[in-house]
């Protein structure tokens, strides 16, 4: 702050209350809708203040789901979530730091075209190539297995440009020390790469997470059997009762539930949060 | 590009080996094949391909519905860039000029960023039902009559607030990265020489963080065109009659639903353009931020 201007200050203040409001108020009315019993919505206004259903609501959606619209439990949705999103960002993890280590501390022919290709990917978003990815997943009969749900998006550039950046600013002089003592490639990678990037991989990870269990359309695609719909992928579908009223309060304690997760994550691990989102697009 | 390397014959395919893999089995393949379709058409029963030439590409662009939805994703994609990045920036100066509570407001500000798009969707969808809804309510109030579902402008809106909605808590933190960057000695320097406040955000603020707005139009450019796919799902489907059927939403549909093959090719193939063009441009900006 340059110099004391009391009035700037309050206008400040009230800027940063006024977005915290309006950050927090679709949640607050998204909660306050999963408190209420069914009836409750009848009279033409969403509720403004708790309900007392809650206990029931979030139970019901928990345990048994929605079978008028044949939902299977949140659960089991949350479940499926939480698979998909570790796998993705275990996934994306270990085949990025892996190549981004044979790109730099490597020479081999065809090094150079690697690199490329992998830059390619950066650029093809899924909802960009979604058709023609769907054929090769379903020629691969991977439709409804976890394996069509991550692996198709797991090759990521943006980590191993990371990693990449990570490892060239790691002195030569320890991979010196490391050849004299007798470390072959793998041993340096173990003993030394790997712990040095520790909080890059961290950091990585909640931005991955979030990402994962947040995919939409490409779930909504691949899953058509119950067994496998994701939490957030299953909310649609749940909204989309034809010609009836939607059930609000299950639709909106499905949305709380949906948020939470990756909600907690970047509140308990803001620091890695923030560091993760401004690598990542460095 | 390190000066020493390991020798190694083997390893280091086997160590790429696995993101080649995913890579050209999901990405390359698939991509390669939506060209190839593009120049393609499929009779009704998927018998015949027979080569058409760009006979795809010009039916697309005499298509009046594709001109439409060209300009719906101008206007969209404007939108939700000018409102996140607009708010954003307030909000940063804010928590900038804020000495103690600063990190507070942070953290109250940005986990919109974790929550999914398709969730987004769903909560302000239901904000704004037409029938049950607080917001079509206080509007009525005063003598609004709201209805997304009939009325194409209120559609936008609605999809322009939800989508950005979540992309403020992004540019908000870059763009308090970007203000802490700033030397605190030039704006004091400025507030001797006796520039007030508004003086001191136009002539050193704005044109010392245009890096970062540069940087972030971009990126929102990118997020708009692409990512909220989920937003336009869960909210108004490109309804009503089109009003809000961006691009992204028109290969889906096209593609999924209508199954025009060689059109959602060729529809893929311009996006796939533009993709390429927005990352171009941020990797060459990028370069010259480093000297900056």
């Amino acid at each position: 702050m340059v110099e004391n201007r009391p009035i700037l200050n309050i206008l400040a203040h009230l800027v940063l209350i006024l977005g915290v409001l309006v950050v927090a108020f679709p949640i607050y009315i998204a909660f306050i809708a999963s408190t209420h019993g069914p009836t409750d919505f009848l009279s033409g206004l969403i509720p403004l203040t708790p309900g007392h259903d809650t206990w029931h609501t979030y139970m019901t959606m928990l345990t048994t789901g929605m079978q008028t619209s044949g939902m299977p439990p949140l659960s089991l949705q949350m479940m499926n979530s939480l698979i998909m999103a570790l796998t993705i960002a275990i996934g994306k993890i270990s085949i990025s730091i892996i190549s981004a280590y044979a790109i730099v501390y490597f020479r081999f022919p065809f090094r150079n075209l690697a690199f490329w290709l992998i830059f390619i990917t950066l650029m093809l978003p899924v909802e960009v190539r979604i058709l023609p990815t769907y054929k090769v997943v379903a020629d691969l009969g991977m439709l409804d297995t976890y394996a069509g749900l991550t692996i198709p998006l797991i090759a990521s550039a943006t980590a191993t440009f990371l990693f990449r950046q990570v490892f060239l600013t790691i002195p030569d002089e320890l991979m010196e020390a490391a050849r004299i003592d007798g470390a072959g490639p793998m041993k340096f990678f173990w003993d030394i790469l790997l712990p040095m990037s520790r909080n890059n991989i961290a950091a990585l990870f909640v931005i991955l997470f979030i990402y994962g269990w947040n995919q939409y359309l490409w779930p909504l695609l691949i899953t058509t059997d119950a067994s496998h719909y994701t939490i957030v992928m299953g909310i649609k579908r749940m909204a989309d009762v034809a010609d009836s009223q939607p059930q609000w309060n299950y639709i909106m304690a499905t949305a709380i539930l949906a948020m939470l997760p990756p909600v907690l994550v970047v509140i308990f691990m803001q620091k890695l949060f923030v560091k993760g989102l401004i690598e990542t697009e460095k | 590009m390190k000066r020493i390397f390991f020798r190694n014959k083997f390893l280091p395919y086997l160590l790429i080996a696995p993101q080649m893999v995913v890579t050209i089995i999901f990405f390359l393949w698939p991509a390669g094949e939506a060209v190839l379709q593009s120049f393609q058409r499929e009779d009704a029963f998927g018998l015949h391909t027979t080569w058409v030439g760009l006979a795809n590409y010009r039916a697309l662009f005499q298509d009046p519905a594709y001109i439409y939805s060209l300009q719906v994703t101008v206007v969209f994609t404007i939108g939700v860039t000018a409102l996140a990045l607009i708010s954003a920036l307030l909000l940063a100066l804010a928590v900038d000029r804020t000495t103690k509570a600063g990190s507070t407001y942070t953290t109250l500000l940005v986990w919109p960023y974790a929550v999914a798009p398709a969730v987004v969707g769903v909560l302000w969808w239901f904000l704004f039902n037409p029938t049950i809804g607080l917001m079509p309510y206080l509007l009525s109030l005063v003598g609004y009559h709201w209805d997304h579902a009939l009325k194409g402008d209120d559609a936008m809106i609605l999809v322009i607030i939800s989508a950005a909605w979540p992309q403020v808590s992004y540019n908000f933190l870059f763009f308090v990265a970007g203000l802490k960057s700033i030397p605190a000695s030039m704006r004091e320097a400025a507030a001797i020489d006796g520039a007030g406040p508004v003086k001191r955000f136009f002539t050193i603020t704005l044109p010392l963080l245009s890096p970062t707005t540069f940087f972030l139009v971009v990126v929102n450019f990118v997020y708009a065109m692409f990512a909220t796919f989920p937003v336009i799902d869960a909210t108004t489907q490109g309804g009503p009659a089109d009003a809000t059927n961006i691009l992204v939403y028109k290969v889906y549909q096209d593609g999924f639903v209508g199954l025009n093959l060689g059109s959602s090719a060729a529809q893929s193939v311009v996006l796939l353009a533009i993709v390429i063009v927005l990352t171009v441009i941020q990797f060459r900006f990028i370069e010259r931020r480093i000297e900056y």
